[in-house]
């Protein structure tokens, strides 16, 4: 079978708290459910723990889109981290906006431990949406291509 | 200006104070540079006038280490900085004797240039004295003049007040000098379509030559340790063959002063490229009165900064894109 290689695959970089939603990550592989293999998940002990660095070092290396996944506001395993969390997210994906990279790089959705269902769709309309808007050309650094 | 010298040699002469941090008459006339006065003789070549831009309060950081007791001249808005530095506890209020100086708007040297005033041997009318409407230069191509308001930094054109927020005493008048919005700038890039606001910002951005001037002025970059001195941070140890470095370095920078950030307007006023770096930095202070609700960096020294604070219902990230 000839091999399209004109077919963009995306690269999406997941940041997942360690407690709510690399469980649900977790949750959504046992229970059969499918979600793009372009989506690269890193762990981290809490979503507060995502530095703003971590999101451009993730476009400089050449993701397409980046996705912070994290637990439900009041649900945090740390009490509070995730409200921390979503502060500087607003502020970043703001500033992001305003030096004209586009909107829909950038998410942060609430997944649960329980919510194997609803990471796998999250990371399905998200792959989708970085298909639509093409590979990122704004934020890389060329030298990190290959 | 005789009044404010008058004051700090009285000062200096009965040991209120051990050294006064102000401004030093530069090569030229319209270049003072700030300076330390460990006597009354140093007083000498003390300056105080239309060009004397520089914020001072960062320079307490290092003074409150030394013995006894340092004066400081401040302006309105580097007093909003000194209180950011009060409540992070980088200075120290008791070891401060703090002059509130008069501030009737300050001026730019590198607009001289863009006046097509070369030259300058002389200058009057930045002494401060009455209303500061005209300047005039003696430059050897004879006489120039100009209005005080055209050589103005552009923080002072949006300035945030006259008033003192922190001080022992205040020496001179000042005028207010304010004719627009600060968020003007700010509100007319974010019209800007994706495309635009991009090929702007790289404009701007590709002139950084990461001289980390806006850095080192900057009185709320007071970390003994930065992070772009790491030489685990890319951008410190390769040559910028890519613009991803500036946007990399300018945001984080924006980032780590947002929610302490004053708006003094120190980083566009010493970067050597002119690139008009307060528009970062106001961004965030725009976002975050809008988000979280109106709040002044430096107005007080007890209220929780935006970013070390949240409430349970703050607004979600996906505000960014619906708002459009």
């Amino acid at each position: 079978m000839p091999i399209n290689n004109e077919e963009f695959r995306p690269k999406i970089v997941a940041f997942c708290c360690n407690w709510c939603s690399y469980a649900g990550a977790d949750l959504a592989g046992s229970s059969r459910l499918a979600y793009p293999a372009d989506v690269k998940i890193i762990r981290v002990p809490c979503s507060c723990r995502v530095n703003p660095m971590f999101i451009l070092r993730a476009f400089e290396k050449g993701a397409d889109g980046v996705i912070m996944c994290g637990c439900h506001p009041g649900d945090c395993h740390y009490s509070t981290g995730n409200y921390y969390a979503r502060r500087r997210m607003t502020l970043l994906f703001s500033m992001l906006d305003y030096i004209g990279v586009e909107q829909g790089r950038t998410r942060v959705e609430w997944v649960s431990a329980a919510e194997g269902v609803k990471f796998s769709t999250t990371m399905n309309e998200f792959v989708e949406k970085i298909r639509s808007l093409g590979k990122n050309v704004r934020l890389e650094d060329l030298r990190c291509r290959n | 200006m005789q009044e404010l010298i008058t004051r700090i040699k009285e000062l200096l002469a009965d040991k209120t104070v051990d050294r006064a941090i102000g401004w030093r008459a530069g090569d030229l006339g319209y270049n003072p540079e700030p300076a330390y006065f460990n006597s009354v003789e140093d007083m000498d070549n003390f300056v105080y006038d239309g060009f004397c831009g520089a914020n001072l309060s960062k320079m307490m950081i290092e003074a409150a280490k030394l013995e006894g007791k340092t004066l400081v001249c401040l302006k309105p808005c580097d007093t909003y900085s000194f209180n950011q530095l009060i409540k992070e506890h980088r200075v120290d209020r008791e070891k401060t004797y703090i002059i509130g100086v008069g501030c009737k708007g300050k001026l730019d040297p590198r607009k001289l240039e863009e006046l097509g005033i070369r030259g300058v041997t002389t200058v009057k009318g930045a002494e401060l004295e009455g209303d500061c409407e005209t300047l005039k230069f003696d430059t050897v191509y004879g006489e120039k003049e100009c209005a005080y308001s055209d050589l103005m930094l552009e923080r002072c054109h949006v300035c945030k007040g006259k008033e003192h927020k922190v001080f022992d005493e205040v020496i001179g008048e000042s005028k207010d000098t304010s004719t627009g919005d600060r968020f003007d700038e700010v509100a007319a890039i974010e019209a800007m379509s994706p495309e635009e606001k991009f090929a702007f910002f790289q404009a701007e951005l590709s002139k950084c030559i990461r001289c980390n001037a806006c850095r080192n002025a900057c009185p709320a970059c007071s970390c003994r340790k930065c992070v772009f001195d790491s030489n685990k941070f890319d951008s410190a140890q390769k040559a910028n063959t890519v613009s991803f470095e500036e946007k990399m370095f300018h945001i984080i920078r924006a980032f780590h002063v947002a929610g302490r950030c004053t708006d003094c307007g120190e980083c566009s006023r010493v970067c050597p490229q002119g690139i008009p770096l307060h528009l970062f930095n106001r961004k965030f202070i725009k976002d975050i009165n809008e988000f979280y609700g109106e709040y002044q960096a430096g107005e007080d020294t007890e209220s929780k900064a935006p970013l070390t604070n949240f409430t349970f219902d703050d607004v979600e990230p996906s505000i960014v894109g619906e708002r459009g």
